[in-house]
């Protein structure tokens, strides 16, 4: 598949613009002055580190979280946390929240008239792997929809907050499922500039990690901002 | 990359997306605004709103803060909801109702890098909302640290109302720091 290279990824780079008129909740929320770049050495190297006490054993896991499971399609969600040369991010938290297979969030505010599942929350939490690696197993959220525009419908994600070593590696993101038809619709994807960069928020069905009889994979890899390569601790701060 | 880096040597970067509406059955909790214990020497609340370009709050984004301690050290944050060691350095706070958010901190102290460089005191700020489709990074510091400020790298690339934005205001229980998103006073924003 073709790939876009962030070099080559267009004037609009690889993040969405604030102002996205088409999103109409960016109208009175982006900044009206482009943020000033930090020079390299004024942007700060340190980050929160967290540790395995911050997970309990059943998070990464959100069909475990009640007492029967979960309504829906069953899947596997993984893959690396990589930074911008390519090496994997050990350590770092990942967390996610999603709605339910039905498209409806454990959230207060939403309203949308589908069932909520009593034995699905709907967030998870895991921390990566030595070689960068994480791993969900959760329900396929459905789509649902939003009063951006007129019978306007978001496509199937999944939430994901990921940490990376330094605070300035802090990226949100969401991802999508392969072949959605609602891609073409939806505002949010589509305030990436650049359509081969969109594809990277775009999970690949993974038929080696599909276990048999029990669920589907799906791998997403995230590369955040950066290099994580030179050595560096945290905890040892600049004196 | 998530379609997977076929011939290319350097993986590209993962867009953002916003946080949207609904984070807040999965992201706060009751100790996330809690950098250190209220025994902590120098605990303080740093406390303010968030107002949209209309000047109307924002009740649904996440603050978040990272920052060194009262004698500019950064320390690991080990735990994310549990009270941990007396200091986290990392704080999280949903806004409420009222566009209203509260850190429970320590005023850190400065920070010297690596390089020698002396930064005055500061605490790093991201804010993620609904209509945000990537976060905002800011940084507050400290009104009656008049000297210190003189001296930052950072403030000293900034013109005196961009500067002013910057600045938390000292009140009865800590300080006081606003973010406008948008507007004749907008907060100034970085970007890395």
């Amino acid at each position: 598949m073709q790939e876009a290279t962030d070099a080559a990824a267009g004037a609009g780079g690889i993040d969405p613009p604030y102002l996205y008129p088409p999103y109409r909740s960016t109208l009175l929320r982006a900044p009206g002055r482009t943020p000033l770049v930090l020079p390299a050495a004024l942007a700060d190297l340190t980050g929160p580190v967290f540790g395995a006490e911050s997970i309990g054993p059943l998070d990464f896991d959100l069909t475990r979280q009640h007492r029967g499971e979960p309504l829906g399609e069953r899947i596997i969600v993984h893959g690396r946390v990589l930074d911008s040369t390519g090496r994997p991010v050990p350590g770092v938290l990942l967390e996610t929240w999603q709605a339910n297979a039905a498209g409806r969030y454990a959230h207060a505010e939403d309203n949308h008239p589908a069932p909520l599942d009593p034995n699905f929350t709907g967030a998870g939490r895991c921390l990566s792997g030595a070689d960068g690696s994480y791993r969900f197993v959760t329900i396929k959220p459905g789509a649902y929809p939003w009063a951006n525009h007129d019978n306007a419908w978001r496509p199937a994600h999944i939430h994901f907050s990921v940490f990376g070593r330094a605070f300035s590696q802090r990226l949100v993101t969401q991802m999508y499922f392969p072949g959605d038809p609602l891609f073409d619709h939806d505002p949010i994807f589509n305030s990436i500039p650049d359509p081969l960069v969109r594809q990277r928020l775009i999970s690949t069905f993974d038929p080696a990690t599909t276990e048999p009889e029990w669920a589907l994979a799906y791998r997403f890899d995230i590369v955040v901002n950066g290099s994580v390569g030179t050595p560096f601790e945290p905890e040892d701060s600049p004196k | 990359m998530s379609t997977g880096a076929a011939g290319a040597t350097v993986p590209g970067r993962t867009p953002s997306q916003t946080i949207g509406p609904f984070f807040g059955f999965a992201l706060p909790s009751e100790t996330g605004p809690l950098v250190v214990d209220a025994s902590a020497p120098g605990a303080l609340w740093l406390r303010g709103q968030v107002l949209d370009g209309a000047g109307e709050p924002v009740p649904d984004g996440l603050v978040e803060t990272w920052q060194a301690d009262a004698s500019g050290r950064h320390a690991a944050s080990r735990r994310l909801d549990q009270d941990g060691p007396s200091f986290r350095g990392f704080g999280r706070c949903a806004t409420n109702a009222t566009g209203r958010y509260a850190i429970r901190t320590v005023k850190p102290g400065p920070v010297r890098r690596p390089d020698g460089m002396r930064q005055a005191p500061h605490i790093e700020v991201l804010f993620f909302a609904r209509g945000l489709l990537k976060q905002l990074l800011t940084r507050i510091y400290f009104a009656d640290e008049p000297a210190a400020n003189a001296g930052d790298p950072l403030l000293a690339m900034l013109d005196p109302q961009a500067r002013t934005t910057l600045m938390a205001t000292p009140n009865q229980d800590g300080y006081r720091f606003d973010i406008r998103l948008q507007g004749d006073h907008e907060t100034a924003f970085f970007d890395v």
